[in-house]
């Protein structure tokens, strides 16, 4: 009996360690939660694209905003523009760009082919500002209240389910 | 000859061209401390490295806000915080010791403990033989 146990014991160990593993491939995420959640928005003066403007945290106060993480080097992010664009569109929050180590050529091109949904683009060309914002890959998204508080963060793409059943409740609450 | 030369010339180009990574650190101490800070820093593009090891567009971007902290006169402490601060836990390889880590920093012990009892319970009885 005792030989038994000692024999079905390295099988069983091995079998519970596949099964883990297994489990853990559909759970596993690479995103991670970010610890700026609930701090005010880091301190930033970045140029807009378009509008010759320089822009603080300051501008924002007292509207709720998204700030979408975006480069027209990414590809992920022409999947997730449609997305935005119908967002912005609809008119239930501020979409403000956020163009993330772009070339001003590249990103002007970028936006005239797939279309220009965001009320203001800020442009971090060198990406000091995206690190205060703990940007590791775009497209990202950030939610920000009235008080210029960080609300909810999003690494990877919006999509209509998340909007509705994520951002759309928080912005509801927010309002 | 003039293949020779080519060549030497072609290898010595490469040479300079692979040396990108070098930042005006004012002595070895500093060089040292940006050594020792990127090595123990994940890179977030691609998880499994650190940044030191990885040639990623935001690893070279935190590298080189490393070397300016460095240069700034920094200590290691303050530049991990900061990137723990917009990063999380997770930048670090050397986690700290919370509720959430201690089975991460208690489970070579515990293995430890274990394969110790066995040990010396198999070491008891072969005595007893």
């Amino acid at each position: 009996m005792k030989k038994i146990l000692f024999a079905v014991l390295p099988l069983s160990v091995f079998v519970t360690l596949i099964v883990l593993l297994y489990v853990n491939m559909g759970t596993h995420s690479e995103r991670l939660p970010s610890p700026l959640v609930g701090k005010a928005v880091p301190n930033f003066k970045l140029n807009t694209l378009y509008s010759n403007k320089t822009l603080t945290p300051k501008d924002f106060e007292g509207e709720v905003w998204l700030m979408n993480v975006f480069g027209s080097w990414c590809p992920s992010c022409r999947v997730e523009h449609p997305v935005v664009t119908q967002l912005a569109e609809s008119g239930v929050v501020k979409v403000i760009g956020f163009n993330w180590k772009d070339e001003f050529v590249d990103a002007d091109r970028w936006l005239k082919q797939f279309g220009n949904p965001y009320d203001e683009i800020l442009v971090d060309l060198k990406g000091d500002v995206a690190i205060d914002f703990g940007v590791y890959g775009a497209p990202e998204n950030f939610l920000i209240d009235q008080a210029g508080v960080i609300r909810y963060k999003l690494v990877g793409n919006l999509t209509p389910e998340i909007i509705q059943n994520e951002l759309m409740p928080l912005i509801e609450e927010l309002k | 000859m003039k293949l020779l030369s080519l060549c030497l010339g072609l290898t010595l180009f490469c040479g300079s061209a692979l040396a990108i990574e070098v930042y005006p650190f004012e002595n070895e101490a500093q060089e040292a401390l940006y050594q020792d800070v990127t090595k123990e820093l994940r890179c977030l593009v691609c998880q499994n490295q650190n940044l030191a090891d990885s040639d990623a567009g935001l690893a070279t971007d935190l590298k080189d806000k490393v070397a300016a902290f460095v240069m700034e006169g920094k200590s290691k402490d303050e530049i991990t915080q900061y990137m723990i601060d917009r990063y999380g836990e997770f930048v670090s390889y050397e986690p700290p010791l919370n509720a959430s880590t201690l089975f991460l920093w208690l489970s070579p012990l515990v293995l430890l403990l274990i394969g110790g009892g066995i040990l010396v319970f198999k070491i008891r009885r072969t005595q007893h033989d």
